[in-house]
C-alpha cells in the first residue's frame, strides 16, 4: 500500500520537541560568533517631516559600534523607476516611482515604527539604551488615517504623486442587471485591519566576508530574498548566499525580505562586521507588513426565490503608507469575486490609496478572505431579504458539478468541484434542522443565550502563479539514501515529512533515509519557495518528477546489473529492491544500483512550471452562543468540508486547516489593528491585540472530501490558506444570525461583545 | 551580579548585568535556545519553563530571581535515555506542533499543568494553556496531545 | 525588549527589606513576584534605579486563620491561594477570584500583596478586598499600621503607603455574610476585566468602574432598603468612571456593571 494519503507522524517533530528548532536568534555559526546586534530607531510619529537627526549621544554611548541613518546609504543603487501602471495596464507591485519606499526614512517618515536609524552595539540590552539617545526632530504632518481619510485627500504622503489614490480600476456600473432583479440589496463592509504575528518575528543575521554577502533570515523564499538584495544592494547573485533555517511562522508576511531586513545586510556590509537583529513583538507589530484592510460595498440581486442574477464588488484597499503587495491584493479579490456561485452579471471595481499606517501585505488568504468575507455577507443579506434559508440560498446558486470547468463572473476558471456535495456534507454534519430547531425553541423562551448557525461556502485559488514553477533535485546516494533540494521552503507545513513521503512512495526508499534541504541559494539557487499554498501542487510535484525520473535511471542501471531487458525490471516498492518480473531472488536494492552507476549517479533535477492554479472549495459552519445582555459571541462548534483534491498526508492537511479556522475566527471575533486619529496605533502589544487562545476555541469538526485536481499528477490542490477563507465568514455569519430575529442583518468584524451589544442595544430602541 | 542557577540539573554560573532576564541568562549564557521570546509583555507563553517544578514566563523573570533555585527547560525534559518524555511523545503523536516556535513552552506549560491536574478535561486543558500562544496549530491538536498525554500517564 | 539599568537587592527578611528601601531612597521599588511591574519595566514605562526583591521572604507567604479574621500573607502566591483548602471553605471568593487572575504562569508568580500595591483598577483582586472589608498591614521606617481597604487605593498605581513602606498582610475579618459571586467579563480568559464584581453578602464592589476599584454604594443602599438582585443592580453605574477605551464605551461598562452586578446578586443568593 501507498504511504500517501497515511497518517504519518513527522520527521521534523523529535528535534523541536527536545531541543528545539534554530531559529536565527538561536543560530550560533562561527561566522556569526563575534556578530553585533542591530536595534533600530523608529518613527514615533505617524506622518512627519526629519528635520533633523543627532546621533552624537549615541555613537558616545556603551557597546556602541556604529550609529546609521539615510545618510549613510551612500553605496546603494539608484531606486527603480516609477513602473507607471495604475492597474488598468498591469499589476503595480511594488509602485515604484513617486511612490517608491526608502530603506531608511528619508526627510519624511510615513508610519509609526518606519526605521529612521539603526544603532549597532556589541549586545542587545547596550542597543535599546543607545537607541534611546538617538534625537530625531520632526515637523508634524496632518495623518491620513483610513480609507476614509485616504480619498479626503487633505493630505497627502506622497505630494508629488498628487493623489493618495494610487491605482484605480474596474468594470463600470450596468444598472440595467440589477434593474431586472426582483431584489436588490447593498450594504458597506469593512474586512479589518490585521496583523500576521507569527510568534517568531523577523529576524536576520549578516556576513560580509571575501566578497560574499551571506544573509540568514526568517523568511518563506531564500532565493526570492536574493532576487530582492540584487535589486536593493547591487551585488552580483554568485556573491549573495541567503539561508532560511528554521522559521517560526510567515503566514505570508515573511515572503521574501523587507526592508528592515536589506538594511541589516547593507550595514553588515557598511561597517564591515557581522551583525544580529530580531525584532521585538513590540517592533513586530507595528513593522511587519499587516494584512487585509478593505473597505467594501457589495450590491447583490435575484429572485425572490433565492437566483442570485448580480453583484457588484466595489472596494478600496488600504495599503498602508507604501505599496507592497497591497497593490496587489485587490486583483485577488476581485477575480475571486463571485466565489462559487453561477451569478450571470459580476461586476468588480477597486481603488488603491495610501494611508499613515503600517504597509499591508499578504496575510494567510492574502486577498481570497475578502472576496469570501465579502460575498458570504452578500449573501446572507440577500437570503435575509427574501426569507428564504441562508443554506438554501447557496444550494441554489452553487455552481453545479456538471458544469466544470466553470468560469466565473469575475474571471477564474474553477478547475473542478463538487460544491453541493461539499455543503451538503457539512450540513449533514453538523446537524443543521436540528440546530435551527434548537435556534427557535431558543428564542421562543426568550433566552439570554441565542445560538447562531453561520454558514459559508466558498472557492479560492491557490499557486495563481503556478506559471513561476518549483524546483527540486533528488539524488539517490550509494548507501541507500536520498537527498531532496526543494525550492520550496518549510516553516512549519512539515515539507520535510511530505517530501520524503513522496520519494518512499515512488521509490520505495524509506522515509528515515531521505534528507529533505530547503532554504540555501548555495544549494538551491533556483526555488521560489512558499505561499499562495503552492507547495505541494508544484514544490511536491516537482519531487514527485523528480523521483519518476530517477526511477527511471534506476531501471536502466538494475537492468544492466541484473542482465535483464528494462521491461522486465520492476521495482518492488514495499522493499525498496528492483528484481526481474516474477523472480523476487534476482534483486539488486537502490544502494548497490546506486553505486554502480557510480560517477553518472542517480540523480534528477526537475523545475515544474506546467502547473497551473487550482481551485479548492468547502463549506464552514459555524455554530455562536450570543450572550444577549453583554454582547459576548463565543464559538461553540466549527464544523467544515476542505476540499483540496487528493490528500498527500491527512495528519499535515488537517493540521493546516485548524491553524487556518483558528486565525479566520480570530478575525471575526477579536482581532483589529486599531489607529487613533492621529495615526497611533492603539493596539500595539499582544495585550491589546486579541490573538485568539485555546480558551475561546472549540476542538473543530473536520469532514473529509476528495475531489481531485486534473491539472497535476498528484491531484492536489493548496490547503494552507483554507481555513482562514471559510471560517471568517462562517463565524461572522453566526453571530450576526444569532441575533437576526432582532432585526440585525450585519454587524462589523471583529465582532467584540461592545460592538455587538451596540448593535443589539441600537435594535431594541429602533423596535 | 553573580548567579548561579541549577538548570536541567547542571550548575549554570554567570557574572550577569542585575537587569539580565532569566531568558537570556538561559538563552546566551547556558547555550540552552530552545526557549524563546516572543513577546514583550508576558502574554505568549513561548519562554515557559519550570522554576522549582511549576511553570514560569522566564522572559518576566530577571536572573537573579532564580538565583539559587531550579530551573526546567524543554532540553531537559527527556530522562536522557533518549525516549521522549511522555508529553513530548503524545505532542509529535497527535502533530501538536507546525512551526516549533511556541512548542518548548506549550510543552512545558503542559507538564506543569499535568503535574497539579494529572487528569483534566478538555476544558481544563484549554483554561491552563491560556497564557501560551499558537498561531498555527489552533490549539487543535495541542489539546489532544494534552489530553492523550494525561491518559497515557494515568494508572489504568 | 529590557528594563533600564538599575541595581539589585534581596531582602531576606521584612526588616532587611526596610532597611534597603530606607537606603535606596525615592527611586527604589519592591519586587514581589514582578508579574505586574517588570513588564512596565521593559516598556520602560516604569524606571526604578533599584529593585528590593522580597520574594525570597518566606516569612511573608501564609494563609491562616487567626481569632476573627483569615490572615493572608502578602507574598502568598495567586496560584496557593487559588488552592488554599482553608480558603475554599471560608471565603471562596477569594481563592475564586485569584484562580482567574492571568494564566498559570503569572498565577504562579504573582502575589496577592503585589497585586493590591500595585494598584490597576483593571485588577481583580483590590475589588475582592474592598467586597471582604478587608484590613491592609504595612510595615514602614515609622512603624506598623492597619488601612482599610477602602482607604487603601488613591488612584491608577497609587496607594497610600509612603515610599519605603512594605505592605505585609491582608486580614479579611471572618465570618463573612453568606452568598458570594465573582463575575469577571473579559474578551479572552486571559485578559484584564473589562468590567467585574465582587459580591460578599451584601457588599458589591466593582473592577475597573474608575480610576480605583469601588463599592457599589447605591447598589447596596437599595440592597439595604429591601431591592430585589434585578432592581438594585439598576444603581450599579450611579458614582462610577469607568474608562472609554478599546474594549468599549463608558456607555458599555455601566451597561456591563448592571448585568454584571445583578447576575452576581442571584448567584450569590443561590449560594446563601
Amino acid at each position: 500500500m501507498s504511504i500517501l494519503g497515511t497518517r504519518v507522524v513527522r520527521t521534523e517533530d523529535p528535534r523541536l520537541l527536545t531541543v528545539g528548532g534554530t531559529y536565527v536568534d538561536d543560530l550560533r555559526e562561527p561566522a556569526l560568533a563575534q556578530a553585533a546586534r542591530v536595534t533600530f530607531v523608529r518613527s514615533p510619529i505617524a506622518h512627519a517631516l526629519i528635520t533633523g537627526i543627532d546621533v552624537s549621544a549615541a555613537r558616545e554611548a556603551p557597546g556602541v559600534v556604529a550609529v546609521l541613518t539615510a545618510a549613510d546609504l551612500d553605496d546603494l543603487p539608484p531606486p527603480p523607476p516609477d513602473s507607471g501602471l495604475t492597474g488598468t495596464e498591469g499589476l503595480p507591485f511594488p509602485l515604484g516611482g513617486a511612490w517608491s519606499e526608502p530603506l531608511f526614512a528619508v526627510d519624511r517618515v510615513r508610519f509609526v515604527g518606519e526605521p529612521v536609524a539603526m544603532v549597532i552595539t556589541d549586545d542587545r540590552y547596550q542597543g535599546e539604551d543607545a537607541a534611546e539617545l538617538v534625537s530625531v526632530d520632526y515637523e508634524q504632518l496632518p495623518a491620513v488615517v483610513g480609507v476614509a481619510g485616504a480619498l479626503a485627500g487633505e493630505s497627502l504622503l506622497f505630494p508629488s504623486a498628487g493623489s493618495n489614490v494610487a491605482v484605480a480600476t474596474g468594470t463600470p456600473a450596468d444598472s440595467a442587471a440589477f434593474e431586472a432583479c426582483d431584489v436588490v440589496v447593498e450594504h458597506v463592509i469593512t474586512n479589518q485591519r490585521l496583523a500576521p504575528v507569527p510568534l517568531e518575528g523577523r529576524a536576520a543575521a549578516a556576513q560580509w566576508a571575501d566578497g560574499k554577502l551571506t544573509l540568514w533570515v526568517s523568511t518563506q523564499n531564500a532565493q526570492i530574498a536574493r532576487f530582492i538584495l540584487v535589486g536593493a544592494l547591487g551585488l552580483d547573485p554568485a556573491n549573495i548566499r541567503v539561508v532560511a533555517p528554521d522559521v517560526g511562522g510567515g503566514f505570508g508576511a515573511k515572503i521574501g525580505v523587507d526592508r528592515d531586513g536589506l538594511l541589516v545586510a547593507w550595514a553588515a556590509k557598511h561597517i564591515g562586521r557581522a551583525l544580529r537583529w530580531a525584532e521585538t513583538r513590540s517592533e513586530n507589530m507595528l513593522a511587519m507588513t499587516h494584512g487585509r484592510a478593505q473597505r467594501q460595498v457589495v450590491k447583490i440581486g435575484g429572485t425572490r426565490e433565492g437566483r442570485i442574477l448580480a453583484y457588484r464588488l466595489d472596494l478600496v484597499q488600504d495599503t498602508g503608507a507604501y505599496s507592497r503587495m497591497g497593490g496587489f491584493l485587490p486583483f485577488l479579490t476581485c477575480l475571486m469575486a463571485a466565489g462559487p456561485y453561477d451569478i450571470g452579471h459580476v461586476e468588480t471595481a477597486y481603488q488603491v490609496v495610501v494611508t499613515n499606517a503600517t504597509p499591508i501585505s499578504a496575510y494567510r488568504g492574502a486577498g481570497r478572505p475578502e472576496a469570501t468575507a465579502a460575498i458570504e455577507r452578500a449573501v446572507d443579506l440577500f437570503a435575509a431579504e427574501i426569507g428564504v434559508d441562508a443554506a438554501e440560498v447557496r444550494r441554489i446558486n452553487l455552481v453545479p458539478a456538471d458544469k466544470f470547468p466553470y468560469t466565473s463572473g469575475s474571471g477564474a476558471t474553477y478547475d473542478t468541484g463538487e460544491y453541493v456535495a461539499g455543503l451538503d456534507k457539512v450540513l449533514a454534519g453538523a446537524g443543521y434542522a436540528e440546530l435551527r430547531a434548537e435556534q427557535a425553541r431558543r428564542r421562543e423562551r426568550g433566552d439570554v443565550l441565542q445560538l447562531g448557525i453561520g454558514v459559508a461556502s466558498y472557492v479560492e485559488i491557490t499557486a495563481a502563479d503556478a506559471d513561476g514553477g518549483e524546483t527540486a533535485r533528488l539524488i539517490v546516494h550509494d548507501d541507500g539514501t536520498a537527498t531532496v533540494y526543494t525550492g520550496s521552503s518549510a516553516h512549519g507545513q512539515g515539507h520535510h515529512t511530505a517530501w520524503a513521503m513522496l520519494v518512499q512512495a515512488e521509490l520505495g526508499i524509506d522515509m528515515s533515509k531521505v534528507t529533505v534541504i530547503h532554504g540555501d541559494t548555495d544549494l538551491i539557487p533556483m526555488g521560489v519557495g512558499t505561499y499562495a499554498s503552492r507547495s505541494l501542487q508544484l514544490g511536491g510535484v516537482a519531487v514527485h518528477k523528480a523521483a519518476v525520473e530517477v526511477k527511471e535511471q534506476g531501471r536502466k542501471v538494475a537492468a544492466e546489473m541484473l542482465e535483464a531487458s528494462e521491461a522486465d525490471l520492476e521495482l518492488d516498492v514495499d522493499r525498496g529492491v528492483w528484481q526481474v518480473r516474477g523472480d523476487p531472488a534476482t534483486s539488486t536494492s537502490w544502494a548497490q544500483v546506486a553505486a554502480h552507476a557510480g560517477d553518472a549517479g542517480l540523480a534528477a533535477d526537475v523545475n515544474y512550471t506546467e502547473g497551473k492554479p487550482t481551485f479548492p472549495f468547502g463549506t464552514h459552519l459555524a455554530v455562536t452562543e450570543v450572550d444577549t445582555e453583554t454582547g459576548k459571541a463565543r464559538l461553540i462548534r466549527h464544523v467544515t468540508v476542505d476540499d483540496a483534491g487528493t490528500v498527500l498526508s491527512p495528519v499535515l492537511a488537517e493540521g493546516q486547516r485548524h491553524g487556518g479556522i483558528a486565525q479566520g475566527v480570530a478575525q471575526a471575533l477579536l482581532e483589529e489593528m486599531v489607529y487613533d486619529a492621529e495615526g497611533n496605533p492603539v493596539t500595539g502589544t499582544l495585550v491589546d491585540y486579541a490573538i485568539i487562545t485555546a480558551t475561546e476555541l472549540p476542538s473543530f469538526e473536520l469532514l473529509a472530501s476528495e475531489t481531485p485536481a486534473t491539472i497535476n499528477p498528484l491531484g492536489a490542490k493548496g490547503i494552507g490558506e483554507a481555513g482562514t477563507i471559510g471560517a471568517t465568514p462562517a463565524t461572522q455569519n453566526s453571530v450576526i444570525d444569532a441575533v437576526s430575529h432582532l432585526g440585525i442583518r450585519h454587524i462589523d468584524m471583529p465582532l467584540t461583545p461592545a460592538r455587538v451589544w451596540a448593535a443589539i442595544s441600537e435594535a431594541r430602541e429602533s423596535r | 551580579m553573580k548567579v548561579t542557577v541549577t538548570v536541567n540539573g547542571g550548575e549554570v554560573a554567570a557574572e550577569v548585568a542585575d537587569r539580565t532576564l532569566l531568558v537570556h541568562l538561559l538563552r546566551d549564557v547556558a547555550g540552552l535556545t530552545a526557549t524563546n521570546v516572543g513577546c514583550d509583555t508576558s502574554s505568549c507563553g513561548a519562554c515557559t519553563v519550570l522554576l522549582d517544578g511549576r511553570s514560569v514566563k522566564s522572559c518576566t523573570l530577571l536572573a537573579a530571581q532564580a538565583d539559587g533555585r531550579q530551573v526546567t527547560t524543554v532540553e531537559g525534559l527527556s530522562d536522557g535515555s533518549g525516549d521522549l518524555h511522555p508529553v513530548q511523545q503524545a505532542f509529535r503523536a497527535e502533530h501538536g506542533l507546525q512551526c516549533g516556535f511556541c512548542t518548548p513552552g506549550m510543552v512545558m506549560a503542559s507538564v506543569s499543568l499535568l503535574a497539579e491536574n494529572p487528569s483534566p478535561t478538555e476544558d481544563d486543558v484549554r483554561s491552563a494553556l491560556e497564557g501560551n500562544l499558537c498561531r498555527c496549530t489552533g490549539y487543535h491538536n495541542i489539546v489532544r496531545a494534552v489530553l492523550a498525554a494525561a491518559s497515557e500517564r494515568r494508572p489504568s | 525588549m529590557i528594563p533600564a539599568p538599575f541595581t539589585y537587592q534581596r531582602a531576606s527578611s521584612v526588616d532587611e527589606a526596610l532597611d534597603l528601601a530606607s537606603q535606596a531612597g525615592e527611586d527604589a521599588k519592591f519586587l514581589a513576584g514582578g508579574h505586574s511591574l517588570m513588564p512596565l519595566m521593559k516598556l520602560r514605562l516604569a524606571v526604578p534605579d533599584t529593585l528590593i526583591d522580597i520574594g525570597r521572604i518566606g516569612e511573608l507567604s501564609y494563609i491562616r486563620a487567626d481569632d476573627g479574621h483569615i490572615a493572608v500573607g502578602a507574598l502568598t502566591s495567586h496560584d496557593d491561594i487559588a488552592r488554599s483548602d482553608l480558603l475554599a471553605s471560608e471565603l471562596p471568593l477569594l481563592a475564586q477570584a485569584a484562580g482567574q487572575i492571568g494564566d498559570p504562569q503569572v498565577r504562579h508568580c504573582g502575589t496577592i500583596g503585589g497585586s493590591l500595591a500595585h494598584s490597576d483598577p483593571a485588577a481583580d483582586l483590590p475589588a475582592v478586598a474592598l467586597a471582604l472589608g478587608a484590613t491592609f498591614v504595612a510595615r514602614g521606617p515609622s512603624g506598623t499600621r492597619e488601612i482599610a481597604a477602602g482607604d487603601f487605593f488613591l488612584s491608577l498605581f497609587e496607594t497610600v503607603l509612603e515610599p519605603g513602606e512594605l505592605l505585609t498582610e491582608i486580614r479579611i475579618p471572618r465570618p463573612q455574610a453568606a452568598g458570594w459571586s465573582f463575575q469577571k467579563f473579559a474578551k479572552r480568559g486571559i485578559d484584564w476585566a473589562i468590567v467585574g464584581v465582587a459580591v460578599q453578602g451584601s457588599s458589591v464592589a466593582l473592577v475597573n468602574m474608575g480610576s480605583t476599584p469601588i463599592r457599589a454604594t447605591a447598589v447596596e443602599q437599595a440592597l439595604a432598603a429591601g431591592s430585589g438582585p434585578r432592581e438594585a443592580a439598576a444603581h450599579a453605574a450611579e458614582g462610577t468612571s469607568a474608562p472609554d477605551d478599546l474594549n468599549g464605551p463608558r456607555a458599555y461598562r455601566e451597561h456591563l456593571a448592571r448585568v454584571l452586578v445583578a447576575r452576581a446578586l442571584e448567584e450569590a443568593g443561590s449560594r446563601a
